[in-house]
């Protein structure tokens, strides 16, 4: 039986390495951290492959800042990890292309959107030796890490975990995008101002902080404003198919606007099955609804008069921006959605704050993370970046940016 | 109105999970083994169907077809490489390698065709609609729903027919009761596993196709979910049960439906599984379980 189990296991790694072989040669180029088997997400991968200098001009007396990112890469949120990974690694291609004084490494570990194994992930990226942490993608796995950086005094700098929680009480942790209820009280207000809607629904995954978060501060905005919330309706878990009786009870109740502050994969089906059932009101989501519009295979018709807030739009015809998608496009073979942008976006935020700071050669993590925070929080340092222009930070760790309010148009986004 | 729309969800819902809880109990049954990794063979078929259809244009039919025949092909291929060897191994040691399929499965579909989801086509419209409206669109009933529960019941008449009355049905069963009997009658007990994973393989190929007409987002972990409360449902039902499972799937589709209604959307599955636990503290073989005695 030994002999068999062994026989088995050896096959077992044999068909992985097989199947990794096989999918780095196609569309992803550079992303090459997919970790190598899919038992074991938290061994230590080979530092992004491009990662290394592309030979600038002047190399000089060059400082490497080596930067770990976490987020998930395998699993059911894999999709918004492999986003802020890829998008921050354009960034740093960028950044390194530049040759100025301030490089960087960068190498990003899977979390499979867990906590134990972000934890692991960042033991990691320790052990590599790492000095400022990119992450993570998710909130759960955030809060984890976050109390983890606190302690050992790391700057961390997080795309799009976007819950107060990520920053409350730690000096060190800041976010790129919006925090939750902060987003929620936002539409709440685009709602009245532009009187949308006199009845409103909400439909929210309440296993999940990110939706429960602005679906609340939606809510207590909402009342405040004058608007009649008339149903909350929940879901367990992203990985629910079916919303017929969510959207019965919304219909049943009179919602005119249904505001679902949700990933965009179950927004879809929801959006499928309200057309089923004949029920058409104005459908608002948040920054996670991005990417709907680029489901492959999905009707864009049943997204018409869909309203998002959201910070990015990747078909904004800017320079800087309409340089990124293509790029990302070529490398990866799909549109860019926010996360990427998000992780684009705090690359150039570290970059920029380290080229402010004097001595960065001669720090230790703990240094460089107070000289970080000095930055961060000085008032005079802002970022212009594909989600934002002029973005600035609180002391507490959030960001203050524009959102932009999208409504799908004929397939497409329009302001 | 209402109870009668709750109704008709719940049924498409539970024919989602017959169908697939069909499969699990079809190798269950022979086999006398949990194969965890039918969730993602599900997943498998519906990719190759979206791509069949998506990508190289062919009709609905052939799509079905292709992915029958290579759900087929992955199923035999799983039985032989993680299976089989395990014969003789305790069934915790062949349940955690199911296991494993199911992540490799899982993490394969994420390297080869990428996390981000993809929309399933509506195979099942008609005159630009998908669904059929009565009392002035006070009920809806989707063709994919009748779809379904059509093909469960033929593929449950089919596989008791196959099982009760054909010689490899009956070698099958053979199998199911005492393998070492039947190998000294003559039975090829190894052929005849491969077979049952064949047959339960092209079934969640069938799965997955309709569960993706039903609900159309495809991703790399679609199956799990739906796959472990299939599983639910065939144990509801009496695994082993062919019958057991077709009923047990339409039970859990509506009491998940129902309690999502009337009870709580945050406690429905807290009561689909209540509702499971006392059902098996009643009748510990399922509802339509037959209760074999161990002979000692």
């Amino acid at each position: 039986m030994k002999k068999f189990l062994a026989m088995l296991l050896a096959v077992v790694m044999l068909l992985a390495l097989v199947a990794c072989g096989g999918g780095n040669n196609d569309s992803q180029g550079s992303g090459g951290t997919q970790p190598s088997e899919p038992a074991g997400g938290n061994q230590p991968s080979e530092p992004a492959g491009d990662s290394q200098p592309s030979e600038p001009a002047d190399s000089g007396e060059a400082v490497t800042i080596k930067v770990g990112g976490i987020g998930p890469l395998t699993g059911s949120t894999a999709v918004y990890g492999v986003a802020t990974q890829r998008g921050a690694q354009i960034a740093v291609d960028e950044i390194n292309a530049l040759g100025g004084s301030v490089r960087l490494e960068y190498d990003f570990q899977d979390d499979a959107n867990t906590t134990e194994t972000a934890v692991a992930a960042y033991n990691n990226l320790k052990d590599w030796g790492v000095q400022v942490i990119y992450g993570c993608t998710t909130t759960g796995p955030c809060v984890a890490v976050a109390s983890e950086t606190y302690a050992d005094r790391y700057f961390q700098l997080t795309p799009s975990a976007s819950s107060p929680d990520v920053t409350d009480g730690k000096d060190n942790v800041f976010q790129m995008c919006f925090t939750d209820p902060g987003q929620g009280m936002t539409a709440a207000n685009y709602v009245k101002d532009n009187a949308l809607a006199a009845k409103v629904g909400v439909i929210y995954n309440n296993g999940d902080s990110y939706s429960t978060g602005i679906a609340q501060g939606f809510i207590a905005q909402a009342k405040e404003a004058g608007l009649e919330v008339v149903t909350e309706q929940t879901f367990p878990a992203d990985t629910n198919t079916d919303f017929n009786v969510q959207l019965s009870a919304c219909k049943d109740a009179g919602a005119e606007l249904v505001f679902m502050p949700i990933y965009y994969t179950p927004a879809s089906l929801i959006l499928a099955q309200a057309n089923q059932m004949g029920y058409a009101p104005i459908f608002f989501g948040g920054d996670g609804m991005d990417g709907i519009l680029a489901i492959e295979g999905f009707d864009t018709s049943l997204a018409e008069g869909l309203i998002l807030l959201t910070p990015f739009d990747a078909a904004a015809t800017d320079e800087r921006t309409s340089g990124f998608v293509s790029k990302y496009n070529e490398l990866y073979g799909e549109t860019p959605n926010q996360f990427a942008a998000d992780g684009y976006d705090c690359m150039y935020a570290i970059y920029n704050a380290c080229q402010q700071i004097d001595g960065i050669a001669d720090m230790d993590n703990a240094a460089l993370c107070d000289a970080l925070i000095g930055v961060f929080t000085s008032g005079s340092f802002s970022v212009d970046g594909l989600t934002g222009s002029g973005m600035t930070w609180t002391a507490n760790g959030e960001v203050s940016k524009e959102a932009m309010v999208l409504t799908v148009k004929n397939g497409a986004y329009a302001h | 109105m209402s109870f009668l729309n709750n109704l008709i969800t719940g049924v498409s819902l539970g024919g989602i999970y017959a169908i697939i809880a069909l499969g699990y109990t079809m190798v269950y049954g022979i086999a006398k083994m949990l194969n965890f990794a039918h969730g993602d063979v599900i997943m498998v078929g519906a990719y190759v169907c979206f791509f069949a259809v998506s990508s190289f244009q062919l009709p609905p039919a052939a799509g079905v077809l292709l992915a029958m025949a290579l759900c087929t092909v992955l199923g035999v291929v799983i039985e032989r490489l993680a299976y089989k060897p395990l014969r003789q191994a305790t069934s915790l040691a062949v349940l955690i390698t199911a296991i494993g399929v199911s992540y490799f499965l899982q993490n394969g579909a994420q390297i080869l065709w990428g996390a981000a989801p993809k929309s399933f086509p509506s195979f099942f419209s008609f005159g630009g609609s998908n669904s059929v409206s009565l009392f002035d669109g006070g009920l809806n009933i989707s063709y994919a729903a009748m779809v379904t529960v059509a093909a469960c019941l033929v593929i449950m008449a089919a596989l008791t027919f196959f099982t009760g009355k054909t010689k490899l049905g009956k070698a099958m069963r053979a199998c199911s009761e005492d393998k070492g009997a039947a190998q000294l009658m003559g039975i090829n007990v190894n052929a005849t596993i491969s077979m049952t994973f064949a047959i339960g393989s092209a079934l969640a190929a069938v799965a997955g196709v309709l569960m993706c007409s039903a609900y159309p987002t495809l991703g790399p972990t679609t199956g799990s979910l739906p796959g472990i409360k299939a599983f639910t449902a065939a144990v509801f039902g009496g695994i082993g049960s062919i019958p057991g499972a077709f009923l047990g799937g339409i039970l859990l589709g509506i009491i998940e439906t129902f309690a999502k209604a009337y009870i709580s959307t945050d406690l429905s599955d807290a009561v689909v599984f209540a509702v499971l636990i006392v059902v098996l503290l009643v009748k510990p073989s399922g509802l339509l379980g037959r209760y074999v005695p161990e002979k000692v």
